[in-house]
């Protein structure tokens, strides 16, 4: 493949599974077991992405930004962190990792329904919530990866961020902060080719975002965001190496965002039809399929069943989320204040009582 | 008892603080071996190592920033910002981060952080050194905004705001560093939010002010009192939260009011303030209430800076205006 030279989408330099399903001469693919399971999450991600989409087109849900073509790099990376001890510092279009991170998607979903308790990310689950100011997530999970190795916890941050967002000054204070604190941090760009209507081509005049992380004194690397085996690898490799004292890591996972930038967005009235029909060969759910199929682990109706389960599944979440706790009048001031001040609490009392003391 | 300034007060509190919790972490532009550009974090790295106290990158977005995460991870960070003015390259990252993160999250994450930034006019410093923005962060709820006025309050409001499980914005007024010595207890002892402190009775105007101004209308109040003018004046000490219950039934009593600050008159914190007044004891009003702020322009240049601030003489007019009205 040589998409490098026309269009946006760089060929990553890390490749295990090809776009036709077939490993790359030598590769070590992912034990079988595995793969079926990064395979099962990447189908829920894109399932859950068009039954939300279209209860959003329906008013039965708020603006979302869908995963569709990022599964590999939405859920590799996801498996090589460990729940259990490493926090997830998501942007906003990475809801399938968090869910593989802990956080029910009951509860996530319920976020995009306004619900306000039902919405708490559960005390123990090392998630951050979403972040819609671009960037603004980098200083704080560097923070949080300096603090941590601080309180000597065993554990490392990965924080996710998009070809947009490394344009953001919050990108380089905070990658360049990880680096003088040797942070235990990964910072895993999903260079998706877009920022809503902005293409990657105009975005940087950087070759590679990888590359930047030389300028801050760690490692970086750039994987085939489309083959879940190497943003696996790639992005283990760097987990490890950050547990083990090594410091920060870019993982730069050159994929293609195959929807829109959210659902108030129109893809027509920017991109090229051609370029999309092109990403959409590289389809990475496909490629583990057809690599399945290959030897003998997958077929259509395996694939039917898992479907009709994984849609099952998604339901129940959206079911529950639906019927959680609506928001209250009053919670508009719940969780600003450990204790309000008194024009604060006058002020819902004001809201809630209809009285003004 | 000791006497103290405002920079041994503010070191005296992060010492104690530090050796009670060693949660408690000092992070920011030259606050190491330095000590700050005004010594307030002196003998800190001495005592107690590089990673309690730390000199970052230049970036103040990723100080406040970093300092939100270091908080997640169980850390209390108290960030410096070298300048109060230069919160205008961490802006996103007070309000709308830390000022919101108890929310976003649904209550799960809160910020203790203390962001510790000296400010104000009257010490010939460069361009952007002076700038009282304080009122910016009135307009981002969530964060709290402290202003001491002298070395008493600076220790117990800054021993208040590093245990405050919400984040703060402790602003320190430069001019007044080392204006003069108070005293100022050993060991720790906290000034609550909230409260604000009449540190002049008077009985026919009321000054209001907080930080340096204070001390501007003190001597102010000195000037009228030889003119047979009783003026009272009334520290805020924190403009969120504010105490409004001490400010009404102070101006109540004397039934005239001009609130004095560093920061641009328009949409200034005086404005809050008159606004609130006249809702409250509008009737136990009997002048307008007057405002003496800085010029509706940017600082000037340092030659300058006497013709921009609030003086006492305007103070002084501003009162003797409420009189004859």
């Amino acid at each position: 493949m040589s998409a490098r030279k026309n269009t946006a989408v760089a060929i990553a330099s890390r490749q295990v599974l090809q776009p036709d399903g077939k490993l790359v001469d030598g590769a070590q693919p992912m034990e079988e077991e595995f793969l079926l399971e990064a395979l099962r999450w990447m189908m829920k991600s894109r399932l859950y992405d068009h039954k939300v989409i279209a209860l959003q087109r329906q008013g039965q849900f708020g603006v979302y930004s869908p995963g569709m073509g990022q599964e590999a790099s939405i859920v590799g990376s996801a498996f090589a962190v460990d729940p259990a001890r490493d926090w997830m510092v998501p942007q906003y279009r990475e809801l399938m990792a968090t869910v593989h991170h802990g956080l029910p998607l009951e509860v996530i979903s319920s976020q995009y329904l306004g619900k306000i308790a039902p919405a708490r990310i559960p005390d123990g689950v090392k998630v951050l919530p979403t972040q819609v100011a671009i960037a603004a997530q980098l200083p704080q999970a560097t923070g949080l990866a300096w603090g941590l190795k601080l309180r000597g916890e065993d554990s490392v941050v990965i924080a996710y961020v998009g070809d947009g967002g490394s344009s953001e000054g919050d990108f380089h204070e905070g990658l360049n902060l990880a680096g003088v604190t040797k942070a235990p941090i990964v910072f895993f760009i999903s260079n998706n080719q877009w920022a809503i209507s902005t293409s990657r081509r105009v975005q940087s005049a950087t070759r590679s975002f990888a590359l930047r992380a030389a300028g801050y004194g760690f490692d970086g690397v750039e994987v085939d965001g489309n083959d879940v085996m190497a943003v696996y690898a790639a992005t283990r490799a760097a987990v490890e190496k950050a547990r083990a004292g090594g410091g920060p890591s870019i993982v730069e996972a050159t994929t293609y965002r195959m929807s829109f930038h959210n659902t108030t967005d129109n893809p027509s009235r920017y991109q090229d039809p051609k370029e999309y029909e092109e990403a959409t060969t590289r389809d990475p759910i496909e490629r583990v399929q057809k690599y399945l199929a290959s030897i003998g682990l997958w077929d259509p109706q395996k694939e039917a069943e898992w479907s009709d389960e994984l849609r099952e599944e998604n339901e129940r979440a959206l079911k529950l989320a639906a019927e959680a706790q609506a928001p209250r009048p009053g919670d508009v001031f719940a969780n600003v204040y450990e204790e309000a001040p008194p024009r604060v609490a006058r002020q819902r009392s004001e809201l809630v009582d209809g009285r003004r003391d | 008892m000791t006497q103290r300034n405002i920079v041994e007060a503010i070191n005296s509190a992060l010492v104690d603080e530090m050796e009670a919790d060693q949660r408690v972490m000092v992070l920011g532009l030259d606050v190491g071996k330095l000590g700050g550009v005004f010594r307030t974090t002196s003998g800190l790295v001495e005592k107690f190592g590089a990673q309690r106290v730390v000199d970052t990158p230049l970036a103040e977005a990723g100080i406040v920033g970093a300092s939100l995460g270091l908080a997640v991870a169980g850390m209390v960070p108290v960030a410096e910002i070298q300048f109060l003015g230069f919160t205008a390259q961490a802006f996103h990252q007070i309000g709308p981060q830390l000022g919101k993160f108890r929310q976003r999250s649904r209550g799960r994450y809160h910020c203790q952080v203390t962001i510790r930034a000296p400010f104000g006019g009257g010490i010939r410093s460069p361009e952007f050194h002076s700038d009282a923005v304080e009122v910016q962060f009135v307009q981002s709820p969530g964060i709290k905004i402290v202003m001491p006025s002298n070395p008493y309050d600076a220790k117990g409001l800054l021993i208040e705001a590093i245990r405050d499980p919400d984040p703060v914005l402790f602003c320190e007024p430069d001019r007044l560093y080392r204006a003069g010595r108070a005293e100022v207890p050993d060991g720790a002892y906290t000034v609550p939010f909230g409260k604000a402190a009449l540190v002049r009775e008077g009985g026919q105007v009321t000054l209001v002010a907080w930080s340096a101004a204070v001390e501007l209308c003190l001597r102010a109040a000195d000037l009228l009192a030889a003119e047979g003018i009783s003026t009272a004046v009334l520290d805020l000490r924190t403009l969120v939260p504010l105490d409004v219950e001490t400010l009404c039934s102070q101006v109540a009593k004397t039934g005239r009011c001009v609130v004095v600050h560093e920061a641009p008159l328009s949409a200034g914190f005086g404005a809050e303030i008159s606004a609130t007044l006249m809702e409250e004891v509008f009737y136990d009003l009997e002048a307008p209430v007057g405002r003496v702020g800085a010029f509706d322009v940017p600082f000037p240049a340092a030659s300058l800076e006497d013709y921009y601030l609030p003086s006492v003489d305007r103070v002084v007019k501003a009162v003797k205006r409420t009189l004859e009205s």
